[in-house]
């Protein structure tokens, strides 16, 4: 390798290595701000003040889901298995919407606590397989889990 | 004993070398695409949760891999160009920015319309999305700097940089779903081990991103030769070729 070439590579490595380096401290600076939603645990925290608006994520809790027979008016409750929020929404859902499920809400928390939504967005995980062996593995107890990141903890099945 | 290498920073010889092995690369690619939809979208069985929705997966993953690895090529192309000048690195990085260009707006538009149904949106601003949409805009970048700077040679060298800076962005993009919460779900075929996704639906999948990269390479072999081609339209050997000479 001639000596210009070298310096030439050098150079390429060292350009690489900046860059890296800043792109590096700029997403560590804003991680909170790239992250598209905010955990249970986060509101559980205080990291989030009353009255913004953000995103919230996490499972839909078994059998908590509240349905109305004359309006859209729907109530359930939003889990990282570590802390739980209630969810009020009125609105369309999509069809993934499901117990269990995970989902990623818009809104806003109340008073009381209770995180009004005004969209709800499904977030489906990374498995695929087919009806009969979702259902043979559902039986077995060995339905596998998402290794998707929800913010404070992880929402791994056991 | 590396003699070889060195043909392959020949014009001519890689001009033939492209013309003799496109139809090749092309017959194969036709084949392995038309088995892979039609097992992907026919026999594969249908998804658990997202019934048939889920088979635009057959070409929306493909897309989105290949807009990563073309990427990975023409920057590897550029730096190998910065380094060493070699200017068929050049005609490789040139070539393939608007193929990967494609593939990333593929993806793009096969995700948002998979999208809808599914997560119950076109588009989110989340860290998968919005570095791919970066990465369209760095393909239209190396684009535009090309053909904005008149002199070929400082041309190349510009955008060569470009490459090589915004390669930067494939790691964020594949790390985004796992680096930060996302609506975007993690990765299904890329995990070692334990797999997300059953054999009889996987099989078509690989036969498509296979299938897609031997189309990448089918229309970068044609579009290298006219790269050599115009790059080269002044010289003997050019002159003389059967499909240039005119009598």
């Amino acid at each position: 390798m001639t000596p210009k070439r070298r310096q030439r590579l050098i150079l390429v490595c060292l350009m690489l290595f900046g860059v890296g380096v800043a792109a590096t401290i700029g997403l560590t600076v804003f991680k909170d701000n790239i992250a598209l939603f905010r955990s249970p645990s986060d509101i559980a925290a205080g990291k989030v003040d009353a009255g913004t608006r953000f995103r919230i994520g996490g499972m839909v809790v078994e059998d908590s889901v509240q349905r109305r027979s004359d309006n859209l008016d729907i109530k359930f409750e939003l889990t990282d298995r570590v802390n739980t929020v209630p969810v009020a929404y009125n609105g369309i859902l999509p069809d993934l919407f499901a117990e269990g499920q995970g989902i990623v809400a818009m809104g806003q928390l109340n008073e009381e606590g209770v995180f009004v939504a005004s969209e709800v967005l499904a977030k489906h995980d990374e498995n695929y397989m087919p009806p009969e062996v979702a259902e043979a593995l559902k039986k077995a107890g060995k339905m596998p889990g998402t290794s998707a990141n929800f913010g404070a903890s992880s929402l791994v099945q056991p | 004993m590396f003699k070889w290498i060195h043909r392959f920073g020949s014009a001519p010889f890689v001009y033939r070398l492209a013309g003799a092995l496109s139809p090749w690369v092309g017959m194969a690619c036709l084949i392995l695409l038309c088995a892979g939809i039609y097992i992907g979208l026919v026999v594969a069985p249908s998804d658990y949760e997202q019934g048939e929705s889920y088979r635009i997966i057959y070409v929306h993953v493909p897309a989105a891999i290949l807009s990563m690895f073309v990427y990975v090529v023409m920057a590897i192309a550029s730096a190998i160009f910065l380094i060493w000048r070699l200017k068929l690195a050049d005609v490789v990085a040139q070539a393939s920015a608007p193929i990967g260009a494609s593939f990333t707006f593929l993806a793009l538009v096969t995700g948002s319309l998979w999208g809808k149904p599914m997560w119950g949106t076109w588009w989110i601003w989340d860290g998968r999305l919005t570095s791919e949409l970066l990465l369209l805009f760095l393909y239209f970048g190396y684009m535009a700097l090309r053909a904005a700077i008149e002199q070929p040679q400082s041309a190349a060298r510009a955008a060569a940089v470009l490459a090589v800076v915004g390669v930067i962005n494939i790691p964020i993009i594949h790390y985004s779903v796992e680096w930060w919460s996302t609506l975007h779900q993690p990765a299904t075929i890329s995990k070692m081990g334990e797999s997300s996704m059953h054999p009889s639906m996987k099989r078509p999948l690989f036969m498509m991103i296979f299938g897609f990269q031997l189309l990448y390479a089918y229309v970068l072999l044609i579009r290298m030769r006219t790269g050599i081609l115009q790059r080269e339209a002044r010289t003997s050997w050019v002159a003389q070729l059967p499909e240039v000479a005119r009598d």
